[in-house]
C-alpha cells in the first residue's frame, strides 16, 4: 500500500534524525581536550580559587572583577587565603594562562561557549605591546 | 484534593530521589551509562513499533474534516488548505498543522451569559503550546552540541539566537546570568508551568485530566529545572559532563569524575522522558501526521478512495422487492421488469 | 406531552457548565427520561440479520445480554482496531488539552461533562486502555484504565446515543481527533450486542424491504408524489409529470424519503418536482424518480459501516438497471456524508455511469467525476450561474432568511458557497448568523445521527441550543423569519427547535425557495406560495413587521 511507503519512509526519517549523532560520529574516537598549564601556571600549582571551582565557575568571579572593578573602582581582590590579586584578565588571569588558545579556547570550543570576553580584550596583550 | 496530579508529582518526586540518591551512592555508570542506552533503545523500539503498528491498520474511508470551501465550480473559490484537492494542499494542511497548530488557532470559548451564548477568540492555549513546542526544540537542537564535535555551525547560529537577550544580575549574594542566558529554557519552564496550572485551574480540563496528563508536564518542568539550575546556579564542569554525553554517542562511554549530582538528577528524568514516550499520549508526535481527519484529500467524488477490506454484504436487490410489491406495482402503473402474467407463469413452473 | 416543559428561560438559567465534584469514573450514569430513546424492536434487528435481536428496555437493570458480552466486545473492539486506522491512532493520541471541550452542541446544551467529546471518547478509551495496553491495566483507574462492565455499558450507550457525529469537535482538535468516528465504532458495537435504539433500528430495516425509512411501499409513496402534483396544480395552474423508474432517462433522482412524508420538508419536495417539470419542458431534460432507491438518507450509517453499504448498495444498483447517465442527489445531510465520502469506495467504482455534465449548460461536474452523484443545489447553482432559470425572486420577499449549515456537508465535504449562491438568487433578503455558528464552523441541530425522536425531546432542545441561539440573534436582528437548510433532518428536527426557542422563524429546505420563485412556463398569477399563503398578506405582514422594527 502506498501510505505504508510514505509512513516507513517518515519514520525513518525521524529516526535518523533521532539518531544522529550516533551515526554521525560512527563510534570515532573525540578524546575531550586537554588543557596546557603554561610553565608559570604550573610552577603556581593553584588559581586564585580552588581548581574545581574555577573549572566550573570562573565566569563568575570574573564577572564580579569586572563589576567591582569598573564600578567600584577597586582593583584589589583578596582570595579565602588571604592572597591578593590585581583583578585584570589581561594582566592577571592571562599573565599565567597566556596561551590562550591552548588553555581558553580549546575547553570552550569543545563546549560551544563563546564568551564576550574577548570582544573587549585582546588576545594576548604582551604581544601586542 | 485530586488523587490524579498527586500521583504524578509523586512519581516525579521518586524519580528525582532515586537519581539523587543514585548520584551520591555513586552509581555514575548505571544513572550515566547503562540506564541512558536503555532509555534510547525503548524509545526507538516503541516509537517504531507504534508507528507501525498504527500503520498496520488501514484507512479504509476518506474522511477528512472540510474546514473550507470544497473544490466545485470554476466561479467558486476553494479553500485550498483547508479543504485541499491536491497532495500538495494536503502537504500544506499538515504542515500548518503540525508548524502552526492551525486548528488550535480556531479554538474559541463558550460563554452562556443572559441567555446569549457568545464564542470568543481563545488563544492562551495556542500560544501556550506553540511556545511549549518551540521552546523544546530549541532546548533539544541546543543539546546536540554536548553529542556533536566540533559543535555544527548551525548550533552555534542557534546558540547566538537563543542568548541574544542578556540578563545579567549581580548584587552581593545573587549572581546570574553567566554563562548567556538561553531564553528558550526559561520559556519552556513558564509554558510547561502554563499548561500544568490550567489544567488544574480550569475545572473542565481538571474533569477530564487523568495522571498520565499531569506526569509528562511535571517531569518536562524537574528537566527544564534541574537544566536550569545547572546551567545558573549549581554550575557542573561542562567539559566532564560532554565527555560522557560524547562517549555515550561513540560507543565508548565513560564517566569522568566530579559531575555534580543535578546532572544525574536532570539525565535520569530525561531518561524517563524518553522511555515513557512511545507508551503515552505523547505520541500524538507521530499520531498528528496519521490522522485520516487531515491528511487526506477532500475531492472524494472525483477520485476513488480504496477500502483493502471491502467485502460484499448482502443487499436487497431489485429482484426482491419487485417480488414483493409486483400488484401493487402494477396496480399503481410503476413499470416492473416481468409483467404480472409472466411472474405467475414462471411461479407455476416453479411448483410442477 | 402531559407535563409542562419548562420555559426556555427555565432552561437557560438551569445549564451549569462546571463539572460536579464527583470523578466522572465515580459519578454512575442516570438514563433520564426525555434523554434517551427507546430500546430497538428485535423485529427490526432480525430483519436486518443483525447479531443478537431481543426486547429489552434501558432503564431496566437486566439488559438481556448474551453470555459473553464482554468477550464480543474485546473481540469487536480489537477487530475494529486492525480495520480503522482512525480509531487506533484516535484511542493513543488524544492529549485532553480540552480544545473539544466547550464545542459540542449538547454539553453547550446541557451541561452534563461526559457530553464533552473528550470524555464521550474517554468512555471508550478507558477500556482500550484497560484491555489493549499493559501500563494501562497496570496503573488502572489513575491513569484512566477500567475494565468493561455493566456500568460502562450502560454509560456508552448513554452517550453514544447523545452525539450527532456532527464532527464540530474534529475541527478544532490539534490533531483531528473525530468523535463521530469514535461513536460510529461505539454504536457499531453496541448493535454486535442487539442495543441500537428503535429510531435507527426501525427505519433501517424499512429502508432494506421497502427502499425507504418510512417503509412506504412502491404505490403509497407514488400516491404521496401524486399528491404534491394536485398541490403544485392548485398553486400554480401547472400539472407537473414526474417521471417513476423510467429506463433510459437522463438522470436518476434520489432524496430522503423525509422530503415525501413530512412539512416543510414536503414543500422541498414540491420544489424538486417543480424543479424537473421547468427542466422538461424548457430543456428536455428527462429525470426519474425511484420507488426501490427511495431513501437518500441513510440510517445504516448510524448502526454501522456494513449497514450503511447495504441500504446505499440500491442507489448504484438502481441507476445501473434503469440505465440513466448518473445520479442526482437531494437535499440532505448525512446521505452526502456518506454519498461524497463513503459510497464510491463502498459500492463502486460506478464505471457504468458517464461522468456528469449537465446537458443543459454543458458544466462538466469535475468535483463528481467518480462517484458520478451530484448535489441538487450544485446542480441548481449551476442553471442559475449560467442563467437557465427564469427567476422572480420578488415571490420571496416577505422573506429574511439565514442559512443553517448542515453538519455532514458542511464538515464532510465543504459544501458553503453553493446554497448561498442559490439563496442569493432566489432571495433578495438573506442575512448571515454569527461567524462561530456557520460553515465550518456550523452547529447541529441537535436531532442529527438518529436522534430525531419524539421520546428524546429534552436532548434535541438542549442539543440544538447553540443552532436556536444563534437564529435568535439574527430573528431580533434583522428581522429574520425563514431559517434555509439542505437537510431533511433539519426539516424535521429545526422546526420544534424554533417554535421552542425562537418562536416566529419558519424552516424550508433551499429548493422550496427556488419553486416559489421559480417561473413556470404557463402557470398562473401565483398569489400563494406552496404552503398556500397567499402572498399580499405575507407581505402585509412583514411590512408590518419592519415598520415595527
Amino acid at each position: 500500500m502506498k501510505d505504508k511507503r510514505w509512513i516507513v519512509s517518515g519514520l525513518v526519517v525521524f529516526l535518523l534524525i533521532v539518531l544522529f549523532p550516533f551515526w554521525y560520529n560512527r563510534g570515532r574516537a573525540v578524546p575531550p581536550p586537554e588543557v596546557k598549564l603554561t610553565e608559570k601556571a604550573k610552577a603556581e600549582k593553584e588559581c586564585v580559587l580552588a581548581r574545581d571551582y574555577m573549572k566550573a565557575e570562573h565566569m563568575q568571579i570574573l564577572d564580579l572583577w569586572r563589576e567591582t572593578v569598573v564600578r567600584e573602582g577597586n582593583r584589589i581582590y583578596t582570595n579565602p587565603k588571604g592572597r591578593e590579586f590585581v583583578m585584570s584578565l589581561s594582566n592577571t588571569c592571562l599573565d599565567c594562562h597566556s596561551n590562550k588558545a591552548e588553555f581558553c579556547d580549546k575547553c570552550h570550543n569543545y563546549a560551544s561557549v563563546r564568551p564576550y570576553c574577548w570582544d573587549c580584550h585582546i588576545e594576548n596583550p604582551k604581544e601586542a605591546r | 484534593m485530586n488523587t490524579r496530579y498527586l500521583f504524578a508529582f509523586l512519581v516525579v518526586f521518586v524519580l528525582f530521589l532515586v537519581s539523587w540518591l543514585g548520584a551520591a551512592a555513586g552509581l555514575g555508570w548505571l544513572f550515566g551509562v547503562v540506564i541512558p542506552y536503555a532509555a534510547v533503545v525503548v524509545f526507538v523500539v516503541g516509537f517504531a513499533r507504534k508507528v507501525l503498528s498504527w500503520a498496520a491498520s488501514p484507512v479504509p474511508f476518506a474522511i477528512p474534516t472540510t474546514a473550507g470551501q470544497g473544490r466545485s465550480f470554476p466561479w467558486i473559490p476553494q479553500a485550498k488548505i483547508d479543504n485541499p484537492a491536491s497532495n500538495w494542499g494536503v502537504f500544506l494542511r499538515l504542515l500548518f498543522e503540525v508548524l502552526t497548530f492551525r486548528s488550535l488557532f480556531r479554538n474559541t470559548r463558550m460563554r452562556l451569559k443572559e441567555e446569549k451564548l457568545t464564542y470568543q477568540l481563545e488563544i492562551f492555549l495556542w500560544v501556550g503550546a506553540l511556545a511549549f513546542h518551540y521552546a523544546f526544540l530549541t532546548v533539544l537542537l541546543r543539546h546536540t552540541r554536548f553529542f556533536l564535535e566540533p559543535t555544527p555551525w548551525c548550533i552555534q547560529v542557534l546558540e547566538t539566537l537563543d542568548s541574544f537577550f542578556r540578563v545579567e544580575i549581580l548584587y552581593p549574594g545573587v549572581q546570574f546570568g553567566l554563562p548567556a542566558v538561553y531564553l528558550s529554557g526559561f520559556v519552556l519552564l513558564a509554558a510547561v508551568v502554563y499548561l500544568a496550572l490550567r489544567r488544574i485551574v480550569i475545572p473542565s480540563v481538571r474533569y477530564v485530566s487523568l495522571a498520565s496528563d499531569y506526569f509528562p508536564l511535571l517531569l518536562i518542568f524537574g528537566i527544564a529545572f534541574s537544566g536550569i539550575l545547572m546551567r545558573y546556579v549549581t554550575k557542573v564542569d561542562i567539559r566532564a559532563v560532554k565527555e560522557l554525553t560524547l562517549g555515550l554517542v561513540t560507543f565508548r562511554p565513560t564517566v569522568p569524575e566530579g559531575i555534580g549530582a543535578v546532572f544525574y538528577i536532570h539525565l535520569f528524568l530525561v531518561c524517563t522522558l524518553l522511555a515513557y514516550f512511545p507508551y503515552s499520549k505523547l505520541m500524538h508526535l507521530g499520531g498528528v501526521f496519521l490522522s485520516p481527519t487531515r491528511n487526506l484529500r477532500g475531492d472524494t467524488r472525483a477520485y476513488r478512495h480504496v477500502n483493502p477490506w471491502n467485502y460484499p454484504v448482502p443487499v436487497h436487490t431489485y429482484e426482491e422487492y419487485e417480488e414483493e410489491f409486483r400488484d401493487k406495482m402494477v396496480e399503481a402503473g410503476l413499470p416492473v421488469e416481468k409483467p404480472l402474467a409472466d411472474a405467475a407463469d414462471e411461479a407455476a413452473q416453479e411448483k410442477e | 406531552m402531559a407535563e409542562a416543559k419548562p420555559t426556555p428561560q427555565d432552561v437557560l438559567h438551569r445549564i451549569q457548565h462546571t463539572p460536579p465534584r464527583s470523578d466522572w469514573m465515580e459519578t454512575p450514569v442516570e438514563i433520564r427520561k426525555g434523554m434517551y430513546c427507546y430500546a430497538a424492536n428485535p423485529k427490526s434487528v432480525a430483519t436486518l440479520g443483525l447479531p443478537h435481536p431481543h426486547a429489552w428496555n434501558p432503564v431496566e437493570d437486566d439488559w438481556h445480554l448474551p453470555e459473553n458480552w464482554q468477550q464480543i466486545l474485546h473481540e469487536g473492539f480489537k477487530e475494529r482496531l486492525e480495520r480503522f486506522r482512525s480509531f487506533k491512532v484516535f484511542m493513543d493520541i488524544c492529549v485532553r488539552c480540552g480544545a473539544c471541550a466547550d464545542k459540542c452542541h449538547y454539553f453547550i446544551g446541557t451541561g452534563d461533562p461526559k457530553n464533552m467529546p473528550v470524555l464521550r471518547a474517554e468512555l471508550l478509551r478507558s477500556v482500550y486502555r484497560n484491555d489493549f495496553s499493559r501500563m494501562g491495566r497496570l496503573l488502572g483507574k489513575v491513569n484512566g484504565a477500567r475494565p468493561m462492565s455493566f456500568e460502562v455499558l450502560r454509560e456508552w450507550w448513554y452517550y453514544l446515543f447523545q452525539c450527532s457525529e456532527c464532527r464540530r469537535c474534529s475541527l478544532f482538535c490539534p490533531y483531528g481527533i473525530d468523535t463521530a468516528e469514535i461513536t460510529i465504532m461505539g454504536r457499531e458495537l453496541l448493535n454486535l450486542l442487539g442495543l441500537n435504539i428503535d429510531w435507527i433500528a426501525t427505519p433501517v430495516a424499512n429502508c432494506y424491504m421497502n427502499g425507504n425509512h418510512l417503509g412506504i411501499q412502491p404505490h403509497a409513496f407514488k400516491d404521496m408524489i401524486d399528491f404534491f402534483v394536485d398541490d403544485i396544480e392548485e398553486k400554480t395552474g401547472v400539472r407537473v409529470k414526474p417521471r417513476f423508474m423510467e429506463k433510459g432517462a437522463d438522470i436518476l433522482f434520489i432524496t430522503p424519503s423525509g422530503d415525501v412524508f413530512a412539512d416543510p420538508g414536503t414543500y422541498t419536495a414540491m420544489g424538486y418536482l417543480m424543479l424537473f417539470h421547468y427542466l422538461e419542458e424548457k430543456y428536455g431534460l428527462k429525470v426519474t424518480w425511484s420507488t426501490y432507491a427511495s431513501e437518500g438518507g441513510n440510517f445504516g450509517f448510524f448502526t454501522s459501516h456494513e449497514t450503511m453499504k447495504r441500504l446505499n448498495a440500491k442507489m448504484y444498483a438502481e441507476a445501473k438497471r434503469l440505465k440513466v447517465k448518473w445520479i442526482l442527489g437531494g437535499e440532505c445531510g448525512h446521505m452526502w456524508r456518506v454519498i461524497h465520502q463513503y459510497m464510491d469506495t463502498m459500492n463502486g467504482p460506478a464505471d457504468f455511469l458517464e461522468v456528469p455534465v449537465n446537458p443543459i449548460t454543458g458544466t462538466r461536474f469535475e468535483q463528481a467525476r467518480s462517484t458520478k452523484m451530484v448535489h441538487l443545489v450544485e446542480f441548481t447553482a449551476d442553471l442559475i450561474h449560467h442563467g437557465k432559470l427564469d427567476l422572480d425572486p420578488r415571490r420571496n420577499d416577505y422573506l429574511k432568511v439565514t442559512f443553517h449549515d448542515s453538519c455532514n456537508p458542511s464538515r464532510g465535504m465543504g459544501f458553503f458557497e453553493e446554497p448561498r449562491y442559490v439563496i442569493r438568487n432566489v432571495c433578495n433578503h438573506f442575512y448571515e448568523m454569527p461567524a462561530n455558528t456557520i460553515r465550518e464552523q456550523t452547529f447541529c441541530c441537535g436531532s442529527g445521527a438518529g436522534l430525531n425522536a419524539g421520546e428524546n425531546m429534552e436532548l434535541r432542545l438542549a442539543g440544538g441550543l447553540p443552532r436556536a441561539n444563534a437564529v435568535q440573534h439574527v430573528h431580533r436582528k434583522y428581522g429574520v423569519n425563514m431559517l434555509a437548510c439542505i437537510c431533511a433532518i433539519d426539516r424535521a428536527a429545526l422546526p420544534a427547535l424554533m417554535d421552542y426557542w425562537v418562536p416566529g422563524v419558519q424552516v424550508t429546505g433551499v429548493h422550496e425557495l427556488v419553486a416559489n420563485a421559480l417561473n413556470l412556463p404557463g402557470q398562473n398569477e401565483r398569489t400563494t406560495n406552496l404552503r398556500g399563503e397567499e402572498f399580499e398578506e405575507l407581505m402585509a405582514q412583514a411590512e408590518g413587521q419592519s415598520d415595527e422594527g
